[in-house]
């Protein structure tokens, strides 16, 4: 069964929304459940995980979202386009629903 | 970290060449914003802030947005890459740099984006973010609208103070505040 984790940065605010946009996206694709989180707190940490920024999704470590082409590991809020052009430190809900439901194989 | 009571003065230097200097009690209403290139909170806002800068420079108030993260953490906010976004037109005001973090120490900015409003005495009389949401350009940057609104008509202010959202300011190694 794919594992839905979700990487945060406690310095970057954004975590509580992430979490609570991943619980209510396991529920719209009728898996239900809440996302693993994993606190990325150090440089080594984000350069292992290959952690761009907070928050980021992974389903069995694959991002739902790919980076940037500009982002780079590292303890930092991470910047997503969204679909709109706007720039924002939450993904882009349809991007992110359809990312999920691909890799979780639901929906 | 809290914010003084009395802006402090500073003298910055633009990123795209020259400087300007802040002193308190000029007599006009000033806004400052701590900003940057690379945190999603800035961005988000950002436009809404350049609004803000133009909407209000014909009442008088001059607007001020600083750089102050550390570049040996933060590498997109290099004077160059802030010099690059100044030229191609993303900015409605003077973005200054503060390299050694001493006015963001000063003005207790903890956040980017966080935003000063200054009375003409010199008081800061809102600190904190531009409005409620930053992924909800219709909020309009309604804090600042709000105070500045009231501060040029002379009214007393609705709201002195907000949480400030953002990216946590980059410090430079042994620079950054004693935890509040």
């Amino acid at each position: 069964m794919p594992r839905l984790e979700l990487l945060v940065w406690s310095d970057c605010p954004s975590h509580e929304r992430a979490r609570a946009i991943a619980v209510e996206l396991l529920a719209e694709l009728g898996l239900g459940g809440e996302p693993a989180l994993s606190w990325i707190e150090t440089d080594e940490e984000a350069r292992r995980r290959g952690f761009v920024g907070s928050p980021t999704f992974r389903v069995d470590d694959v991002d739902p979202i790919p980076p940037l082409d500009d982002d780079v590991p590292g303890l930092a809020c991470r910047v997503y386009r969204r679909r709109d052009g706007r720039v924002s430190p939450l993904p882009d809900p349809e991007q992110l629903r359809e990312g999920l439901a691909r890799l979780l194989g639901a929906g | 970290m809290t914010h003084p009571d009395l802006a402090p003065a500073f003298t910055l230097p633009r990123v795209d060449g020259g400087e300007e200097v802040f002193a308190p009690g000029s007599g006009s209403p000033t806004l400052v914003v701590f900003t940057g290139n690379r945190c999603p909170y800035a961005l988000a806002w950002h436009d809404r802030i350049q609004a803000v800068a133009r909407d209000y420079a014909p009442r008088g108030v001059r607007s001020l947005q600083i750089s102050p993260n550390s570049t040996g953490v933060v590498v997109d906010d290099s004077v160059e890459r802030s010099a690059e976004r100044v030229a191609g037109g993303d900015f409605a005001s003077p973005y200054l740099r503060d390299e050694d973090q001493a006015v963001a120490l000063a003005w207790g900015a903890e956040r980017t984006p966080h935003a000063f409003v200054i009375d003409g005495a010199g008081r800061i009389v809102y600190a904190g973010a531009p409005d409620a949401d930053h992924d909800d350009p219709a909020q309009n940057a309604e804090y600042l609208r709000t105070a500045l609104d009231e501060l040029l008509d002379g009214r007393p202010l609705s709201r002195g103070e907000t949480p400030a959202v953002g990216c946590t300011i980059k410090w430079l190694e042994g620079a950054a505040p004693p935890a509040s």
